[in-house]
């Protein structure tokens, strides 16, 4: 039976652009196609989940209805009352789903709960969530059936985001964008498909199909005999950090490029971030619709919590303590790993570090010029791909295998 | 004009320097505001003004410079 995972082939840019050519002509000429839209979008998120993921695909089906019954229920309530509690319970029913998959690995009932996984569980997951907090602020006040669907069933981003807004997305998907517009979003999206290319079937093949075998074998074999460790760890942490980011930049620009032949203007996911100055510049460059989500869902909320209760009174202990509650959320999320537990510790303590230094320079009136800029660039580029060889698992690899 | 004069009031505080000589630059681009800083001025708007302002009203392109944020406060109130 024919299955289509998204971007994986040439083959599949090719169905999937002509499959989209009738939506594209309807919106040059000022009309969304919305139940060809749908009809299309149907069959594609069949084509991922039918043959042998046919029960990827029945766990996808029962999620949506878990989902759309839950915000369902919880508009419904929150037009009549607004209890802290049980804002709280829907946010833990919303994410009891992922919790139960994400744990699954380690647990004794995995043949119950693996049964419940799909890919992008855990897209969709911040999708959910992120419109009860807005229901609960009164940012969502309806719940409409039909738009909450085609929220969260967006074709090109179903299995890996980009995370997109429940309240920017409805604004995109009942309007038709201007043909000027409309013109240049075709003409972005070109571009971004061709750099995707790039990025994930030239630049992202050789690093992982060509150089990390090799690097890969050199390091164990090494590492074998001198008590785990090995030299060898260095060239395994850039290359594997940077395909990292090629490979899932490369897979963003192709969503993000999908989408605005759609007609949608999807955020985008990275914006160079092996330029960034500091670790707080990194995450407003790397992954930024994750990193944005936990900013203004968990972090940002966590310190309008800690500060309106009083709880703490000092600023600086506050936003120290939900940037590393931030970060390990963060990480948890990846997977209850002890390599991805230790990568959100990591990058929770470098933000406070980074903070301390932000403040430490600005109190100080540090020389500022471009040998300082070159510099910290080049710090925050290896910061960040130490924490990447710990997020990659190897050390787990090397040391507990 | 006293909400306009209180909120530079407060965005100074929160700021730690005078901000009336860039009224129309943004503040994330320029990083004096951060997402804790973010916070702050929206509790203490929330105190001065007796305004509901929730972190989902937040949004980024409509509150980045000292004009809009009072543009914001002002329809907050009325």
């Amino acid at each position: 039976m024919l299955n289509l995972q998204p971007y994986a082939d040439p083959k599949y840019f090719i169905i999937l652009l002509v499959a989209l050519l009738p939506l594209a002509i309807g919106l040059y000429f000022g009309k969304r196609l919305n139940w060809y839209e749908v009809v299309v979008s149907v069959i594609f998120i069949f084509l991922m989940f039918d043959g042998h993921k046919y029960h990827e695909g029945f766990a996808l089906i029962g999620y949506i209805i878990w989902q759309w019954l839950l915000v369902w229920a919880y508009t419904l309530y929150r037009k009549k009352n607004n209890h802290a509690m049980v804002f709280y319970g829907a946010v833990v029913l919303g994410i009891l789903p992922l919790v139960l998959v994400k744990i699954a690995p380690g647990a004794h009932w995995t043949h119950v709960t693996s049964l419940l996984g799909f890919l992008g569980i855990s897209y969709l997951t911040f999708r959910s969530v992120a419109m009860i907090m807005e229901t609960r602020d009164g940012a969502i006040k309806d719940f409409n059936p039909w738009l909450f669907l085609r929220f969260m069933l967006f074709m090109p981003t179903i299995s890996s985001g980009p995370i997109d807004r429940y309240r920017r997305f409805i604004k995109d998907i009942t309007t038709v964008p201007d043909r000027t517009k409309y013109i240049s979003m075709l003409e972005k999206a070109v571009w971004y498909f061709f750099l995707g290319f790039l990025y994930k079937f030239i630049i992202s093949h050789i690093l992982v199909d060509e150089l990390l075998p090799q690097i890969t074998n050199f390091a164990l074999q090494d590492a074998h005999l001198h008590n785990g460790w090995t030299w060898w760890l260095i060239p395994y942490m850039y290359t594997w950090g940077l395909d990292l980011f090629f490979d899932f930049a490369g897979y963003s620009l192709f969503a993000v490029a999908t989408s605005y032949v759609m007609g949608i203007e999807l955020p985008m996911n990275f914006n160079k971030p092996f330029l960034s100055k500091n670790l707080k510049d990194f995450w407003n460059r790397w992954h930024m619709s994750l990193s944005f989500w936990f900013r203004d869902y968990i972090f940002m909320r966590l310190v309008f919590l800690i500060m309106k209760k009083k709880w703490i009174k000092n600023r600086v202990t506050v936003s120290n303590i939900a940037y590393i509650v931030n970060m390990l959320i963060m990480g948890c999320w990846h997977g209850l790993h002890w390599y991805y537990i230790a990568y959100g510790l990591f990058q929770g303590v470098g933000m406070v570090i980074n903070d301390a230094w932000l403040r430490y320079k600005k109190k100080h009136n540090f020389p500022h010029n471009k040998f300082t800029e070159a510099l910290a660039i080049v710090i925050t580029f290896n910061v960040v791909m130490v924490s990447f060889l710990l997020f990659s698992g190897f050390l787990d690899t090397l040391w507990f295998k | 004009m006293a909400v306009k004069e209180d909120v530079i009031d407060i965005l100074n505080t929160i700021i730690g320097e005078d901000i009336t000589d860039q009224m129309d630059d943004d503040f994330f681009d320029s990083g004096l505001l951060d997402s804790m800083a973010t916070v702050e001025l929206l509790l203490d708007l929330e105190s001065k003004f007796d305004i509901q302002a929730p972190v989902s009203e937040f949004n980024r392109d409509e509150w980045n410079t000292p004009n809009k944020v009072i543009a914001k406060v002002e329809s907050l109130i009325g």
